[in-house]
């Protein structure tokens, strides 16, 4: 029997899996370098997380302070991420990312800006400049829309709200993907020379997260169950300032873009709590009093950052501490301020909604609150995986021959943390490397026939749900698992808190096995749902085992049992692999010295 | 689907949810299988898109607290599309729509270095439009496409709000009009703005880009001026 009698097969010579700012840029590179190219995309086309990407894409453009330029992009980035980051993936990153905004520009993105009719860039976390290029606060959409309407003209095969179980391999190398559409649950083939992973995070093993029902690790999944390796899966970020409540909101972003307005963190007793612990690294970095920290945001050269505009690990942390020291605010967060500007500026409220439009419109509109005259009460939620498929910083090729990662499924560029501002510029330069790579691999693959019986065990396991229709319900599942990653995995870590979400997830794997479902194969959630529980179940256990193995303190990892930074554990990052008996592998991979005129810069810029 | 009807299901309300906390609630504990379309559930996606109580709303938007207490909640799904499943439609030939529209040609650069100068005052317009979160819900509740099912004649608000942004791009050189008046049927609309009054990115759809877009459509082909020059050229 062939192929065709069971699946819809399709050929292509680059498959990108994802459509968000990552996958689309790969594919529209990936065209152009004139590779027959096809795009998966779990939702509508257009819909992918980018779209909540709110404070704007990081490039050292220089457009408001001349001062800024690549090398202290570059040395940023590594700072924030404690050393950890792949030299290589840095300095492409910010040595490239003004010229991926500008073409953007040339693809009718519409961005803010400056007096003198350049693109505008504002202050961020951690960045030393004003560097993040933004419309309002909804640059996501503004990339992701742009990406779009330039990439169906393209020449793209886009293949909308289907979902990938498996990546199809063959002598070791991957020629292809199966999966299923959702409209009718119908089994799919998609043939590839080359296959570009860009599938965003995980943030669904966790209960308080701003991310979608998509982000359930997929990538990192499939990629390790195909054999890739995963890298740096320990440091999961939590970003600072969620909303709270109303408890059908909890989780949901408030951007950094708040306080890089002027927006202030205080506690219940009204105090600015930021200025009371400054970490070393930054400690000529930030302004002694109130006062600097507000001409440093109204763009005076000579001043220094508020302690807001500190890392999202430091201040995540920050929040945590005044939260469980009985400090927070009524419904478990702390205060954020930015209607207090009226006292510094005339038309505060107008200025605060043109600047923050959708988040005046976000607390308005669900928590009946009024931003530019109340306080919001927010707390850290679960945001990004600065971890993920381990890939060459040039190439963006995974382990696994002709399979590729970029943007956030990809490991290496943010290293221990991610700056703000850092994704957006990430998916645009690494989208456009794994696009011309994979394209280029594609031209050369020969074709492989497909393993007929790894395609039929997989689409058992696909299909294995539905001959159990009194199984368990896998939202309890799901649910079950979210709750312990909060609890045991999340902003401060034990040995033994991780030791039982071990355990839980053990119990967990059983579970999801029995899970079951009613109903047809059409559109069903349920189904989709009992689909995921493998790859957050395989994502969790490779955080929790790398987590407990970085026995140190270190950007978003921070353990109780080892409050620190530990010197020997800079010289490694933490390596998960599938081993042979199926079980997870863990490795300690040696960082490469840096480079000696990167050493160079960092020095200079310390 | 054949045979669709509204079922009844019961669910507790806390403080602050939304319709769509009320369907994930459904999904989880009573029908796993009930299909709806979501992802940001802030507002910012524009996939949740169905009727409450008739309206078309985001369900991700709409408070529990707004809807008339003690009184079942309607949720259906968008009555302009055809349904696939429960509240999810085909929406797919908005993307065809689209796909026809000329793409974005922008000038050549203004500087050396490939940049172009331009002012805050002169992309606000174009920015408006660019709020755009294609949630459809326009096309939804556009009498022209819901009642009268004009879609291979008339490409509906989003996608005159979609080359609005285009046509006010500093940047463009483009010219879309001859397809505005002829392919996109944009003298379809009569301009009842209730494409406007339903837009959750608060977008003046009807008065800054249908009527604009009119006017420029009147002043290319219908300007009675233009004819009048026309005619005394015309001499044999």
């Amino acid at each position: 029997m062939s192929l065709l009698d069971k699946y819809i097969v399709t050929e292509h010579e680059v498959l990108v899996i994802g459509a968000g700012g990552a996958g689309l840029r790969a594919a529209i590179e990936s065209s152009a370098h004139g590779a027959k190219t096809a795009v998966i995309c779990k939702s509508l086309l257009g819909k992918a997380h980018t779209v909540m990407a709110e404070g704007g894409v990081a490039a050292a453009m220089g457009n408001v302070d001349d001062r800024d330029n690549w090398e202290v992009h570059f040395s940023d980035t590594m700072r924030g991420g404690g050393y950890l980051n792949n030299q290589v993936m840095a300095e492409h990153h910010a040595r490239e990312a003004p010229a991926r905004v500008r073409e953007l520009e040339a693809w009718g993105a519409v961005f803010d800006r400056t007096k003198d009719g350049k693109i505008l860039q504002r202050n961020f976390g951690g960045h030393r400049y004003p560097r993040l290029a933004h419309v309002g606060d909804r640059t996501g959409l503004e990339m992701i829309r742009t990406l779009q309407d330039h990439g169906v003209h393209q020449g793209l095969d886009v293949y909308m709200e289907m979902t990938v179980v498996s990546l199809l391999t063959s002598g070791g190398r991957v020629i292809g993907a199966m999966g299923y559409d959702r409209e009718r649950g119908r089994m799919r083939v998609w043939r590839a020379g080359a296959v570009v992973l860009a599938t965003g995070g995980i943030g669904k093993a966790y209960r308080i997260t701003s991310n979608s029902w998509e982000y359930t690790g997929d990538g990192q999944s499939l990629a390790y169950h195909a054999g890739a390796e995963l890298m740096d899966m320990e440091f999961v970020q939590f970003h600072p300032t969620g909303m709270v409540w109303p408890p059908s909101v909890r989780g949901l972003l408030v951007t950094e873009g708040v306080r890089g307005e002027g927006g202030v963190l205080r506690n219940s007793e009204g105090r600015r709590f930021m200025f009371d612990e400054i970490p070393e690294l930054y400690k000529n970095q930030v302004a002694k009093d109130e006062e600097e920290g507000w001409r440093y945001v109204c763009g005076d050269k000579n001043a220094q950052r508020p302690p807001e505009l500190l890392t999202r690990d430091h201040v995540a942390r920050c929040i945590n501490r005044e939260i469980k020291e009985g400090r927070g605010s009524p419904h478990g967060g702390v205060f954020l301020d930015i209607g207090w500007i009226k006292e510094r500026i005339p038309n505060a409220q107008a200025h605060i909604k043109k600047k923050l439009p959708s988040m005046y419109h976000q607390f308005m509109q669900l928590a009946g609150v009024d931003i530019t005259t109340e306080a919001m009460e927010v707390g850290p939620t679960t945001h990004y995986v600065m971890g993920g498929v381990r890939v060459c910083g040039d190439t963006q090729m995974s382990s696994v021959p002709g399979l590729f990662a970029a943007g956030e499924v990809a490991a290496g560029l943010h290293g221990a943390n991610r700056l703000g501002g850092n994704s957006l510029s990430d998916l645009l330069v690494f989208g456009q490397r794994a696009g011309e790579h994979a394209a280029k691999f594609a031209k050369s693959a020969k074709s492989d026939a497909i393993d007929s019986q790894q395609l039929e065990a997989e689409t058992k396991r696909a299909l294995e749900p539905f001959e159990r229709p009194e199984g368990e319900n896998p939202y309890a599942i799901q649910s079950d698992l979210q709750n312990s990653m909060q609890e045991l995995v999340g902003i401060v870590r034990t040995q033994k808190e991780m030791e039982q979400a071990l355990d839980v997830i053990g119990k967990l794997k059983v579970r999801s096995a029995r899970a079951g479902i009613s109903g047809h194969r059409e559109y069903n959630p349920g189904w989709h749902t009992a689909l995921d529980l493998r790859n957050l179940l395989t994502v969790s256990e490779a955080i929790t085992r790398s987590a407990l193995e970085r026995k140190e303190s270190r950007g978003a990892q921070f353990r109780d049992d080892y409050p620190s930074r530990s010197d020997e554990c800079s010289k490694f990052n933490i390596v998960t692999r599938k081993g042979a008996d199926g079980s997870m592998q863990l490795e300690h991979r040696p960082l490469s010295p840096l480079r000696a005129d990167l050493a160079a810069i960092v020095e200079k810029m310390k | 689907m054949q045979g669709g009807g509204f079922k009844d299901y019961s669910v507790e309300v806390t403080d602050g949810m939304v319709v769509l906390d009320c369907i994930h609630k459904i999904q989880a504990e009573q029908a796993p299988d009930l299909a709806c379309r979501w992802n940001c559930k802030a507002g910012k996606c524009g996939s949740c898109s169905a009727e409450i109580n008739g309206k078309p709303a985001l369900m991700c938007m709409t408070r529990m607290e707004t809807l008339p207490p003690g009184e079942p909640v309607m949720v259906e799904p968008m009555q302009t599309f055809p349904i696939i499943r429960d509240l999810v439609t085909d929406v797919s030939w908005n993307y065809e729509v689209k796909k026809k529209i000329k793409p974005f040609k922008p000038r050549k650069p203004d500087n050396a270095d490939g940049t172009w100068t331009v002012f805050q005052e002169d992309v606000e317009r174009s920015q408006e439009f660019r709020k755009c979160i294609e949630c459809f819900l326009c096309q939804d509740v556009c009498h022209v496409l819901r009642d009268h099912h004009k879609h291979d004649e008339f490409i509906g608000p989003r996608f005159l709000v979609f080359t609005a942004a285009l046509e006010m791009n500093p940047l463009d050189t483009e010219n879309r009009l001859a397809d505005l008046k002829d392919r996109d049927g944009i003298g379809y609309c009569n301009i009842t703005k209730c494409c406007t009054k339903v837009c959750p990115e608060h977008i003046t759809i009807t008065d800054n880009a249908i009527i604009p877009l009119k006017e420029r459509v009147v002043d290319e082909f219908y300007d009675p001026l233009t004819m009048l020059f026309r005619v005394f050229r015309a001499r044999s």
